[in-house]
This record gives C-alpha cells, structure tokens and sequence, in this order.
C-alpha cells in the first residue's frame, strides 16, 4: 500500500503533464505564422480547391473545435496524414522508431559499461596523476557538440580510413528477409558503429562521473570498513561491497539518459543520415510538413516523460529514504 | 565559505561580486575564468583581431576565388572556406554570437528560475503548486526539438533561439532555489524580520535574495555551455540567424561544402575546439562553485 499511493501519485502526474504537452503542441503549431497548409497546396490549386482542402482538414473550424478533434484522434492513435509522403503520420513513426531505439539503446549500454568501470577505476585512484589528467578529458566530453564529434569520427574513419560507410543504415540494394536479418547483418552493424560510438561517447561523462562519487561516498561507509576489517581482499572489497552498491544510483539515471539521448539523436542521426525519428523530426520542420513533425515530436516528448517517471519511481524503489509524503 | 569577509567592498558592482562568492582559489575555477576571459577579449576586439570581414569573399591577387585555401596559403592562417571566406575571422567573430547567446539564455535562466524558486518557496501554497507543476510540465518537453520548432517557425533570430531554451530551462534553477528557500525561510534571521514587521516584499530581497545569489550563479554558468552547445546545434540543423556567423554555422557550412570528405580538418576542427573550451569553462566554474556550496561533494 506504501509504495503503491506514490507510483499512483505519480502516474496521475504523469498524464497531466502529458496533456500539457500535447496542449503545448498543439497552440505551438496551430499559432505558428503562415498557412499550415502552405506545403500542401499546389500553387496550381484552384480557390475552390483550396477552400476544399481547408474544410477537409477542420481548419475553418475554430480553434477550440480544433483542439477537441486534436485531443480526440490522438487517444485513438490518429496522427493524420504527412503531407509529403500522403501516408499516415503513425505508420511513418513506427517504421523510424525502431532505428531510433537500436541507436539509442545500444550506445547508452555502452556507455555505462564503460562509464560504470571507468568510473569506479578512478574512484580507486583518487589523488593520482591519472585522475587528474583522466577528469578534464570527461569533462571535455560532455563540452563537445554532438554533431561534431560525429563529424570527426566520419572524416577519420570513414572518409580517411576508409573503415566504415559514411551514412544510412544498410547498402544501396541490399534485401534482407526479415527485420531481424537486417539488425543481425554485418552490413547494418558496420552502419550503426560510428553513430553508435559518437552517442557513446558522448554519454559515458554522465555515469562516469555518477559512479565515481558514488564510490568515494560508498567506500566511507560503516560496511565497507567492516569489510575491511574482517579482512577481506581489496577485490572483495572494492567490487562486491563497493561497486555494487554505488551502482544503483547510476542504473537510476539510465532511464534519465534515455530521454535526453533522444534529443541528442536529432543532431547525429543528420551527420550520419541514420532514418530514424530525430532526422525525421528536422527534415519534416524544414519541408514544412506539419503532422509529421508533429508526431515525431509528440512520439520523443513520450519516451521523455515515462523515462522521467520511470527514473522517479526506480529512485523511490531503490532507496527507502526518498517518500513523496 | 571565504573564512573571514576582510573587506567589505562599497560599491554596487563590487558588492555583486562578492555576493556571486567566485571560489577564484579553485584551479578548475580559475582556469574556466581565464578561458572565459580570452574569448571574451577577443569578442569585443574582433574587429580588430580578425584580419578580414568573416562573410566576405576573398579573391587572390590574379582575380580568382580565394577558395578552399589550407592553413597558411597566401597568408590566411587557418584556410579558406569553399566560398573563399578566411577560417580565422570567423572564429574570432563567432565568439560574439557564442558569448552573446551564452550570456542572455544564462543570464534568462538564472532570472526566471531565481524568481520563480523564490515566489514559490516563500509563499507555498497554491503559489508553489502551480510554479511546480509548470516545472514538471516543462520537464516533460523535449528540449531540443522544442528549441528547433520555436526556431524553424519563427523569423530565424538568435534571440529566438534564445528565447526558446530560457522557457525550458529554467526549471532545474527554478527547482533548486525553491528547496534552498524552503530552508532559508524558517532561519532565525528571516523569523526576526517578520517578527518585527518588514513586509514580504523587504525579506525577499533583503534576507533570502543574498543567500541565494551564488546558487543562481552556478545553474547559470552551467546553463551558458547548455545555450552554446544548443544555439550550435540548431545552427548546424540549418535553423540559426543566417546573419549571424556562428561557430555552428561555420560546422553546418563545412558539412554542407563536403569539408569531411576532402579531409579539410582546418575548417572543421577550430569551431568545434572552441566550443569545447568554451562549454568547458562554465563546468569547470560550477564545479568550483559545488565544491563551495556543497563542501561534501568536493571529495
């Protein structure tokens, strides 16, 4: 019953936030300067023709009648029609996400496996000219525009180097079975690890530095000095009484780097032309088709806030001592 | 803290200063103030540093296109661009946009988070519910595509862009302050000045404001890398003031003119070096300020 009021709490949250958002979208695009429809009518359109389209699409209606159609087709899964591919916005989406998701998952699993070691190795050479030369080269990671780390990657390895293709998911004219074939195909990892690296590395600062004051505040406590005492080797010490516990901290912020990866996504997924969402979101604004930017948005803003919410939760979950009393 | 305050300084300016606490003893604190100082130095002077007019195009002696030069050629010290415009004027020149766009959107940040912790942490209430529930809202907007809507739609400005992160990010500041108000507020001093009759308006800005200056200062150096990095990003995306040169411009034009592929590393690499340093001066000034703030984090 304790824990369940909270998640309760939190989950009602949740929705209100999210109506918010999507409320935030809608006036965002509906008041944005310019005829909506702007993209989508030919020059060569009659006026009858135009007069048509605007009553096809409700926009003669007034905003608030708008709104009401808006809230409604979006509980029912309607994210309309992209003005560019004349398909459903929805179908496009879910077609992009899974790249999206393959980019953002396996790069922050790399990431904190590097960060989680990396982290606790420099928490146990603390004081050490390694620390010292190791911390501003992590802080320079986290200063580096993404795009731009992805733009040196490129000109090194792939236009140098020659080790890996410069953009797209797969070679021209390649077939695959099945969507399993392609994600399993060497072709479609050696696509992935560039954009996969530039993600990684970007992201490792964050449980880098999570783990490594977690384990300088872990290895002050009672147990580990207890550990110590009965005479434990310093790898006992270190990983299974130090490591484990400052860990669960940084696994909590996973779910926060999910949501923020998602953004970042936006930037390198242009570098490398990786069809995924964040692309989508950029060439769809630029062509002005409007429903499709705005499911794309509305898909990543989502992910963003179940992350945050599930972040919340796993962080009351984790440690007893944070309650929403 | 600074042991003992020895000198209390008299004028306006000064006293700003003192109250922000900058731990100058720090040496990531220093070095970021020194990284801050030079590009600051050569944002005012760049008329005078650059050696030519960072948009115009250059053309050699025998009236050809100055283009795509290497570092060095006919004097240009880091290169051409494709359209024969010289790589080191713009940098010089793109850290005005860096610094004005870090300085206004730190500068807005700091502002209306500071305000909105303070109103929300004196007066609770339906005051907090409502300012804390805005912040949960603004949580839940992806920031970035957020910043490149409000961009694209807009008459493509630097304020725009500007204007943009503030209304999203506000809200670490805004969260923060309120919970440091929260304790400020049952201090024995703030209870002495209401005991004795100074009106809501007095303890705010007397009493609470002072104390926490410094905590709005540290979220606003943070906040100038995340307005660098976010202006860069959006000007790479094609969406930035096309009249301003920025060092995400100048990333955006070497990616659109093939630079990658001709390994022209001189024309890439200088933007993206200075916004390292210049993202990275501001963490190194907020870890200095947490080592000061939050003494046990300091280990």
């Amino acid at each position: 019953m304790s824990t369940l009021k909270p998640i309760l709490i939190r989950t009602l949250q949740l929705v209100l936030v999210l109506w918010a958002v999507v409320t935030i979208l809608f006036l965002m695009f509906r008041l944005m300067p310019g005829n909506p429809l702007a993209a989508y009518i030919d020059p060569t359109f009659t006026a009858e023709q135009q007069e048509a389209l605007i009553r096809q699409f409700g926009l003669d209606k007034s905003l608030l009648q708008q709104y009401f159609t808006y809230l409604i087709n979006l509980l029912q899964g309607e994210l309309g029609y992209s003005f560019r591919y004349r398909t459903p916005v929805a179908d496009r989406i879910w077609l992009l996400l899974p790249n999206t998701l393959i980019l953002t998952f396996s790069s922050l699993i790399v990431a904190y496996a590097f960060g989680i070691f990396a982290g606790a190795f420099l928490a146990w050479k603390r004081g050490s000219r390694t620390e010292a030369a190791a911390l501003p080269v992590v802080l320079a990671t986290r200063a580096m525009p993404e795009f731009w780390l992805g733009m040196v990657l490129l000109a090194i390895f792939s236009f140098s180097l020659g080790w890996f293709p410069a953009g797209g998911t797969r070679s021209a004219g390649t077939h695959y079975e099945s969507l399993w074939q392609l994600y399993t195909s060497a072709n479609f990892l050696s696509h992935l690890a560039l954009p996969m690296l530039t993600l990684a590395i970007y992201s490792q600062g964050l449980p880098l530095l999570l783990m490594r004051s977690n384990m300088l505040d872990v290895m002050n406590e009672d147990f580990v000095t207890m550990a110590r005492i009965k005479g434990l080797s310093p790898y006992a010490v270190v990983i299974r009484h130090g490591a484990r516990n400052a860990m669960l901290p940084v696994m909590t912020s996973f779910a926060i780097s999910v949501g923020y990866q998602l953004q970042g996504n936006v930037v390198v997924e242009t570098v490398f032309s990786w069809p995924g969402l964040g692309r989508e979101l950029v060439s769809a604004v630029s062509a002005a088709d409007y429903p499709l930017a705005q499911g794309a948005f509305l898909m990543i803003a989502v992910v963003v806030i179940i992350m945050n919410l599930v972040a919340d939760l796993l962080y009351t979950l984790l440690d007893p001592r944070i309650s929403y009393a | 803290m600074p042991e003992t305050p020895a000198v209390v300084p008299r004028s306006g300016i000064a006293r700003f200063f003192n109250s922000m606490q900058l731990p100058v003893g720090d040496p990531f604190t220093l070095a970021g103030l020194i990284i801050y100082g030079f590009f600051f130095v050569m944002a005012v002077f760049a008329p005078l540093i650059a050696p030519y007019d960072p948009i115009e195009i250059l053309y050699t002696s025998d009236y050809d296109l100055a283009s795509d030069l290497f570092p060095g050629e006919r004097g240009h010290i880091l290169g051409t661009t494709s359209l024969g415009r010289d790589i080191f004027s713009q940098i010089v020149w793109g850290a005005r946009s860096a610094l004005l766009v870090g300085l206004t959107a730190a500068f807005m940040v700091a502002f209306i988070g500071s305000v909105v912790g303070l109103l929300a942490g004196y007066f609770g209430g339906w005051v907090d519910a409502v300012l804390m529930r805005l912040a949960d809202i603004a949580f839940g907007i992806p920031f970035l595509p957020f910043v490149i809507v409000i961009s694209a739609f807009f008459e493509p400005s630097i304020w725009n862009t500007v204007i943009a992160m503030a209304l999203v990010l506000w809200r670490d500041t805004g969260r923060v302050i309120r919970s440091q108000v929260l304790s400020l507020r049952s201090r024995g001093y703030v209870e002495a000045a209401r005991v004795s009759g100074s009106s809501d308006l007095k303890i705010i800005l007397r009493h609470i404001t002072p104390n926490i200056l410094p905590l709005s200062f540290l979220y606003g150096s943070i906040a100038i890398g995340w307005a660098i990095l976010t202006e860069a990003s959006i000007s790479f995306l094609g969406f930035g003031d096309p009249d301003a040169i920025s060092w995400g411009f100048m990333l955006q034009d070497a990616f659109a003119s093939q630079a990658l592929a001709r390994q022209a590393y001189h024309w890439f690499i200088p933007p993206g070096l200075a916004i390292i340093l210049v993202v990275s001066a501001g963490f190194f000034i907020s870890r200095g300020y947490e080592d000061l703030l939050f003494p046990k984090l300091g280990r």
